[in-house]
């Protein structure tokens, strides 16, 4: 076959479908964390715990009670959510009045909290867990090989992506976020329950990680550690892409994450750091993020 | 109309107001009354209490002591989210229009509240202006548009006492005068309007009964057809 700059195109698009895969839970997470900086002003520090947290809990759900991998994506975010949504109303709500500084902190204790408990009940060596049989194999398709599963992820997540986007920016219930985000405080002199939607919106953005967990299983074991490994890159992510701007969590994360597979292709040693790199050259250039506005 | 006392057709009746941002206190002892269809305003300096007395009404506020009475019921103690549904409309000195929303958004943003709300159709009618700018960002009218539109989205959602806070402040005179126009056609389809003005002149076009507020307390009541003859007292209040 032809090569591409010297590259074997199996090994080009190889590398591409992970740097895509990346990228869908780069989206996925940094679209979480978005959402509900933009709402609550709180760096979700937990948002990699919570991942994992959604990837246990379709192991649990499996090895404990026979449930599966469907049920379990819907299940498992669900159950993500409701654990948000008791955090933010006893924990996290104490918080708003002082320095967003507290709320990072109070995240990034539960983050090891949350860890600490998986680990010391399971281990870091990490569970296996089952490819659903409806996504098993794959196909050929002429330039390369597409395991079903992979495929099944990046389409899934662009779709969870891009129904949150439409959400978000075209619906009704959508105006009200945003509006909530300018100013909460005019939005429920209009009469609408803004405490409540803030408790919402922090549920929505867990259970994406959830899903994210869940998505993920089946590809990387299910380890305690799994968020943390993550996380980092992802929080990258969101500052490129600008802290609160939704689209921007969507694109930068996809974006991102196919970078980072072309740079395992074309010059390996630097895969682990191109991410940060970018962040240091946006972060010069434009502080803001490339779709982030001034605040 | 027996001017100034309190009588049972009272829509807001707010008495023994005291109100405090943090430690300082801002409202001492503020009472007055409005019946239903009356336009009535508050008059005084920077500072005085207009508007923490509009966002105590509104429970923006949140430390009040005393009593605000809104057909019958009691705002104080009400979640914050509850006192707009009885039918209370609030148009806030900044605007408030959003950037992040279109000009349709925000026209449709507030919900509504009771019925017998008036039709986008009948806004247009009375903003023109606004006909056909719906997918502008909401920023980026003009500030003259964008009061109008503040005050068109609480039209749609069936308030029926409205709280307009400086609806004229920074505007042209040409924009002042389609914005009485406005108010006035909303006193004559029956609202009960309560007016935050520096621009005394531009109240005394629309109002039936001015309070005058000076530290935080009301010092004053003037009917519109006295106001010419408390004149003097006026300008001592305001410092004009």
């Amino acid at each position: 076959m032809v090569q591409l700059l010297g590259i074997p195109p199996q090994a080009l698009f190889g590398q591409l479908l992970l740097g895509l895969i990346n990228g869908s839970f780069y989206a996925l997470l940094s679209l979480g964390l978005a959402v509900i900086f933009g709402m609550l002003n709180v760096v979700n520090m937990a948002h990699g715990a919570l991942y994992m947290v959604g990837a246990f809990l379709a192991w649990l759900l499996m090895t404990h009670a026979g449930i599966g991998y469907w049920p379990a994506l819907v299940l498992a975010p669900l159950m993500v959510g409701a654990i948000g949504l008791l955090l933010e109303r006893t924990m996290l709500r104490r918080l708003y009045k002082v320095d967003h500084l507290y709320g990072l902190l109070l995240t990034f204790g539960l983050a090891l909290i949350f860890e600490g408990i998986f680990r010391h009940q399971y281990g870091v060596s990490g569970q296996p867990y089952p490819i659903p049989d409806l996504l098993k194999g794959g196909s050929n398709l002429g330039f390369m090989f597409l395991p079903t599963y992979r495929g099944w992820v990046v389409a899934f997540s662009l779709l969870v992506c891009f129904g949150t986007w439409y959400a978000i920016e075209r619906t009704r219930l959508g105006a009200y976020l945003r509006a909530a985000t300018e100013n909460p405080t005019l939005v429920q002199a209009f009469g609408i329950n803004v405490p409540v939607m803030v408790s919402l919106t922090y549920g929505f953005g867990v259970a994406l990680a959830g899903l994210a967990g869940v998505l993920a299983a089946p590809i990387y074991q299910v380890n305690p550690l799994m968020g943390s490994n993550l996380i980092i890159v992802v929080f990258a992510v969101v500052v490129i892409g600008g802290m609160g701007s939704i689209l921007g969590a969507i694109v930068t994360g996809l974006g991102l994450g196919l970078l980072e597979g072309l740079t395992k292709v074309f010059y390996p040693e630097a895969a682990n750091i191109v991410v940060f790199v970018i962040m240091a050259v946006v972060l010069m250039i434009k502080p803001a993020g490339l779709f982030g506005r001034e605040r | 109309m027996p001017d100034g006392s309190i009588t049972k057709t009272a829509m807001l009746e707010v008495g023994d107001l005291h109100a405090f941002y943090g430690e300082s206190h801002v409202l001492h002892g503020v009472s007055l009354d409005v019946r239903q269809g009356e336009v009535v305003t508050l008059l005084g300096r920077n500072g005085a209490g207009k508007t923490t007395t509009m966002r105590s009404i509104m429970g923006i506020v949140g430390k009040r002591r005393g009593s605000i009475r809104f057909q019958g019921q009691q705002l104080i103690g009400m979640a914050q989210h509850r006192i707009p549904r009885l039918g209370i409309g609030y148009v806030p000195e900044e605007r408030g229009i959003f950037s992040s929303l279109s000009v349709d958004e925000n026209l449709t943003l507030p919900p509504v509240v009771k019925p017998g709300g008036m039709t986008v159709p009948q806004i247009y009618e009375l903003f023109p202006n606004l006909k056909g700018r719906g997918s502008t960002q909401g920023t980026r009218l003009s500030g003259g548009e964008q009061q109008m539109l503040a005050i068109a989205r609480i039209l749609r959602t069936g308030a029926t006492l409205i709280l307009l806070d400086e609806p004229t402040e920074g505007l042209a005179p040409v924009i002042i005068e389609q914005i009485g126009v406005a108010v006035r056609a909303l006193k004559a389809r029956g609202f009960t309007i309560v007016l935050v003005e520096q621009n005394f002149h531009f109240a005394a076009t629309i109002a039936d009964r001015h309070y005058v507020m000076e530290e935080g307390r009301i010092v004053d009541m003037i009917p519109n057809d006295q106001l010419h003859a408390n004149m003097d007292k006026l300008h001592t209040h305001l410092g004009v």
